[in-house]
């Protein structure tokens, strides 16, 4: 991490911001994030009010100091589990046999959905809430992190130090765990990022719709929307929440793009 | 009489994408049985008795097992009559069609605008890799991939519809009197989804070029004298149809999410509007006929995809 590109600094920064924000962001916030402290509605950026005021009258820099906390740990605890599911599937798949055709086959299903679509579904069958979000949005995910730990772990499986392992007559799960994970790690990492950025698009795209967090809490997404109104005369506040979600995906896209082994040409 | 490799070829890809489209039907199905209490409950609400919704059930055949209703339900979709809204009592399918038109427009002329520019900017970025012009495009495409749909449409209006005052903010196709209203009402849905459709393809189109220029084959043919026109068109390009084929599919599949935003931020009346506000009613009839819609569409786009890809390799003509 020493030797980072400038891009990938101003991707870490970006990030360590959001982390920040999502951690301590009421703290940080001037006003509480109900209060209604504009008699104007949808007012410009002003001394008083960084960020313009919605469409209530409520500053904008405190929703979306508020409101980050629910896109960031959403998403992080939806990717986690995510991840760690697809990897550890992934891992047993990788030595093949009928649980690899199983889980393949099942992957593939889920996968010939549209996530969208996939999480339209769920959401209309069961309403949303926090629990059924952060469910859909791991089911949605797992599958694309299983084929990238299965097959990063078979490029390592038919390396020569597994087959050093295997004549010395170490146990498979030996060999996952001390032979294949250290060697995976970091490209795991990377495409623990990079889900990480589809979730909270993903995330943002349904409380946009009005189907993901729901009011009176308001993630990112949830913010665009119930400022829409705005959207015709040019108010901020459609506009900031929407710039706070690029910038925390853009930052994490330059981070990843920038780590040591992901050279992109 | 023993048919062509090729042809049992595209005959197994194609059967495999039928029998993903049996298991994704099921799946969806399946999802939508996830409702707590049933259909007869929600239309009739909590104070119904219990003789009444013992009828319901048994009218809308809630009463047999749930594979009767899958394969009751599946036929209905592939005869074209999938039930009816539990909200507005009409046939699904009649909702559906009236709005299927508009979608299909708004998706069609993207399609138009985003394949050819994205297969020209990519080829071109592909072969003047390095220049400025190549990083420009990166870096854009990288930015427009990584941000919400959302975003992109929002910026939109704000530039052409409030800033430049060119556009008007909502579309309705009600107003269109002439060609020139219908680029103006079409401009900037079309605009958005374009944006994001093609960043994609861009990315993929760029980077299948440079693996075809990249080959051997490409290099004899610089060392020979070729143009560089005609080692990216008459050598490099042939061998790149599948990936970009499959770039084209993937990129055309994203558009199937971004009709959704599109259609809520500009009003547009098309299906994926209709789907939202049904998952907002829980109108759960009309949300699993859209979603198995929006999945044939998929499955479709990919499958062409593949037999492209098959066709275009002549390596697989003779096996």
């Amino acid at each position: 991490m020493s030797r980072l590109a400038i891009s990938g600094r101003i991707g870490l920064a970006l990030v360590v911001l959001w982390v920040i924000v999502a951690l301590a962001g009421p703290a940080l916030a001037p006003h509480g994030v109900g209060e209604v402290v504009d008699l104007d509605v949808f007012s410009g950026v002003s001394r008083a009010f960084p960020l313009g005021t919605d469409y209530l009258g409520r500053d904008m820099l405190s929703r979306v100091l508020y409101g980050a906390r629910y896109t960031v740990f959403i998403a992080f605890v939806a990717t986690a589990i995510a991840v760690v599911t697809g990897v550890l599937l992934g891992l047993a798949a990788a030595a093949g046999g009928w649980v690899d055709m199983l889980l393949s086959r099942l992957f593939d299903i889920v996968i010939a959905i549209p996530s969208l679509m996939f999480a339209l579904v769920v959401i209309a069958a069961t309403g949303a809430s926090i629990p059924v979000l952060i469910g859909t949005l791991a089911v949605i995910y797992t599958p694309g992190a299983f084929r990238t730990a299965r097959s990063l772990a078979m490029g390592v499986m038919a390396l020569d130090f597994v087959s050093a392992a295997r004549a010395r007559g170490e146990g498979l799960p030996y060999i996952v765990v001390r032979e294949v994970l250290p060697n995976v790690t970091g490209p795991l990492a990377a495409d623990f990022g990079l889900r990480f950025v589809f979730v909270v698009l993903l995330l943002s795209g349904l409380s946009f719709l009005g189907l993901g967090v729901q009011p009176p809490e308001a993630d990112l997404g949830a913010l665009v929307r119930e400022n829409i109104a705005g959207l015709g005369f040019g108010a901020p506040a459609v506009l900031f929440p929407a710039v706070a979600i690029a910038s925390l995906t853009i930052g994490m896209n330059l981070l990843i793009d920038s780590l040591p082994g992901r050279r992109r040409r | 009489m023993t048919l062509s490799p090729l042809v049992s070829l595209i005959g197994r890809r194609v059967g495999a994408s039928l029998v993903t489209l049996l298991f994704v039907s099921l799946a969806v199905f399946g999802i939508a049985q996830l409702m707590e209490g049933d259909v007869a409950e929600a239309i009739l609400g909590q104070s119904a008795t219990p003789e009444a919704l013992a009828g319901l059930r048994a009218a809308m055949h809630l009463d047999q097992p749930a594979w009767e209703r899958y394969l009751e339900w599946a036929t209905g979709v592939l005869t074209g009559d999938p039930g009816r809204s539990l909200i507005t009592g009409l046939p699904v399918w009649e909702m559906i069609a009236a709005r299927l038109g508009n979608s299909l427009t708004l998706a069609g002329l993207t399609a138009l605008v985003s394949v050819p520019l994205a297969l020209l900017l990519g080829i071109v970025a592909a072969v003047k890799r390095g220049t400025a012009f190549d990083r420009t495009i990166s870096i854009a495409t990288i930015g427009i991939v990584s941000v919400p749909e959302f975003l992109i449409a929002t910026l939109a209006v704000m530039l052409f519809a409030v800033t430049l005052r060119w556009l008007p903010a909502l579309s309705s196709t009600r107003d269109v009197h002439s060609t020139w209203d219908l680029v103006r009402v079409f401009a900037m849905p079309v605009f958005s989804l374009a944006c994001f459709v093609m960043a994609q393809m861009v990315r993929m189109t760029r980077a299948a070029v440079i693996d075809a220029l990249d080959t051997s084959y490409a290099e004899a043919a610089r060392l020979k004298g070729c143009s560089p026109a005609r080692v990216v068109l008459r050598h490099a390009l042939p061998n790149a149809i599948g990936p970009i084929a499959n770039a084209i599919a993937l990129s055309l599949s994203t558009l199937l999410g971004g009709v959704i935003v599109v259609e809520i931020i500009f009003n547009y009346p098309g299906v994926a509007r209709l789907m939202v506000d049904a998952v907002a009613t829980r109108d759960l009839p009309l949300v699993q006929t859209v979603a198995v819609i929006f999945c044939i569409a998929y499955l479709l786009l990919v499958t062409t995809a593949d037999v492209v890809a098959i066709l275009a390799n002549p390596r697989l003509r003779h096996r």
